[in-house]
């Protein structure tokens, strides 16, 4: 049996019943990795040797009779989450050998359940991207389709998991960078509300907007992520301390009694076809599961895009002027002035797509500027919000596509910075209003690319997400297809 | 024109980013579309609207002011790329 093909829930039965041992358990996550990582290229740092000596470990307080909810399952995190024992590059030059003096609390809430770290995964740098091709080191490939992007920014989380190279993975959403990358490689994925996990020591992007939350292999996982990593923290100042339900009590049959909204915005032209056909069809079955469904506008939709791109930017312009070669990360050496210190080891440091943003959000905030760029967006951002709010009125969650298109070729989009942005337009709004959503696969395009849908629903309601995202799953019956990887 | 090649030579500068002159044009084509594009955001009347700072209101988030364990100076140097055991190094300031 392959155990690499286990959900995260199913080896942990299997754990749990003494049919196997964590250590088979990692031995055979590294033997597909080993097997499928030169095509997948989802990893940028991989903790082998670390890897079974932790599972050794959740072996033995098994035997003990202790462990935590993930003991001995083999996980993977994002490269922007700071571990202590293993460089956190974000995938950036500038952080290329990085070791953080610390962990992030998500990263000790996953060792205190006794999951096992496998490494870190591929992520367009400093998580500014729709694709991952903005990685310093490698730019991982969509395990359904070579030369297809996996999508971003945390698509190394989503190709690993997809690929069957690791149980779960944690990523992190600023704009989409969970959702979108989930519903390119065909797994789930959740943006929970802001404020639900704890930001601390998740390099920050844009603090207003970012949040972690895991990548998994069925719903069921996901809400057995969500409760390892949830809840208020005070090292996290923006963190809020509402108490954390057991997410895996929502997985409820049928979704009598629930409104389910679409919003007619996201269903706009530039949609392709063959999404907008599974994601109807995911609603018809929605409807089937007892949901009553609601058409209804969020008239502020058309803005998202401009809003985000310059709160994003703006918030990043101030959070990336810590790299100046002082403290950490790579220096220029040469440099004999400290002003030419910190201009050439930016400059030297940083990809073209950071330097853009920075430059956008330099400007934006700038003498002159700031009211008519970053407080009308800041503006903006809450009218937005109201529309979700009177969304929200009327209905329990929206279902909506994740993006507009299937998967596209590695390169393709490479050039036009603007055209990426335009693909977010789905994802951004729910950062924007700090609500949740999720991504949960629904079906296949004709030449066999994933195709998600988006589930989003007001502040701290993720049980009502993962209900609906487990009816979906029910019905939509792609659950256990797997790509193709010899 | 939304910007121009001297305003992102200024913003550069801001942001300590060294551009080439090769880049500067290819940068200030980008951040025209860019910025054209946002400009849609003049159409919305958002007279008296409050603007949003944390998407639930959390303000102020004070703590008590108590003394906690901190990072040990050897850990907080160990990824300085200069660094003689006590502080950072760093080029000569003021000569």
């Amino acid at each position: 049996m392959n155990y690499f093909s286990l959900t995260l829930g199913e080896a942990r039965k299997l754990l749990d019943r003494e049919e196997i041992t964590s250590v088979q358990l990692t031995e055979s996550i590294l033997s597909r990795i080993d097997a499928v990582e030169d095509r997948v290229k989802s990893f940028i740092t991989l903790h082998l040797e670390q890897a079974l000596v932790q599972a050794e470990e959740a072996d033995r307080q098994r035997k003990q009779g202790g462990g935590g909810k993930l003991c001995g399952l083999p996980v993977s995190v994002k490269d922007v989450l700071c571990t202590s024992d293993m460089p956190t590059t974000c995938g950036s030059k500038i952080l290329e050998n990085f070791i953080p003096p610390y962990n992030a609390t998500v990263i000790d809430k996953l060792k205190g359940e006794g999951a096992v770290i496998i490494g870190k995964v591929a992520m367009d740098e400093f998580a500014m991207g729709s694709t991952s091709e903005n990685c310093a080191f490698n730019v991982p490939d969509n395990p359904w389709k070579p030369g297809y992007v996996a999508g971003g920014s945390s698509g190394g989380s989503a190709a690993c998991v997809a690929a069957d190279e690791s149980f779960a993975s944690l990523g992190s959403d600023t704009g989409g960078s969970i959702r979108q990358p989930a519903s390119l490689c065909g797994v789930v994925g959740m943006k929970p509300t802001y404020g639900r996990v704890s930001r601390y020591g998740l390099v920050a992007f844009a603090s207003s907007l970012d949040q972690v939350g895991p990548l998994t292999k069925d719903v069921a996982d996901c809400a057995l992520m969500m409760n390892v990593i949830s809840g208020y923290d005070n090292r996290d100042s923006t963190s809020i301390s509402t108490p954390v339900p057991d997410y895996t009590k929502a997985l409820k049959d049928g979704l009598a009694g629930i409104r389910v909204g679409v919003p007619a915005e996201y269903f706009n032209e530039g949609l392709d076809p063959q999404v907008e056909k599974i994601v109807r069809e995911g609603i018809d079955m929605l409807h089937d599961a007892g949901a009553e469904i609601i058409n209804l506008s969020l008239p502020h939709t058309e803005y998202c895009v401009a809003v985000y791109y310059l709160i994003a930017p703006a918030e990043a312009s101030s959070n990336l002027a810590r790299y100046d070669g002082v403290r950490y990360g790579y220096r220029d050496m040469t440099a004999d002035s400290l002003m030419d210190m910190y201009c050439s080891t930016r400059s030297q440091g940083f990809g073209d797509e950071v330097k853009r943003r920075i430059l956008i959000g330099t400007y934006a905030l700038s003498a002159g500027y700031y009211d008519a760029y970053y407080k009308k967006a800041s503006q903006v951002r809450t009218l937005i919000t109201d529309d979700f709010k009177r969304a929200f009125g009327q209905c329990d969650l929206l279902v909506s596509p994740v993006t507009p298109t299937p998967a596209w070729r590695i390169g393709e989009k490479a050039d036009d910075p603007l055209a990426l942005y335009l693909s977010d337009i789905l994802t951004i709004s729910a950062n924007l209003a700090g609500i949740p959503g999720m991504s949960v696969p629904a079906g296949f395009s004709h030449d066999g690319l994933p195709v998600g849908i988006q589930l989003q629903a007001a502040h701290f309601n993720e049980e009502v997400l993962l209900r609906a995202a487990w009816n979906l799953e029910q019905r939509v019956g792609v659950k256990g297809r797997k790509p193709d990887l010899g | 024109m939304k910007i121009t090649r001297e305003e992102v030579e200024h913003i550069a500068k801001l942001a300590r980013l060294e551009l080439h002159a090769e880049e500067i044009d290819r940068v200030t084509a980008q951040l025209d579309t860019i910025l054209s594009y946002v400009a849609k955001l003049d159409g919305l009347d958002t007279t008296g609207v409050a603007v949003t700072t944390h998407t639930q209101g959390v303000c102020n988030a004070f703590r008590e002011d108590e003394v906690k364990e901190s990072v040990k100076r050897e850990k907080a140097l160990a990824n300085g790329p200069r660094q003689n055991g006590e502080a950072f190094v760093v080029p000569r300031i003021i000569t």
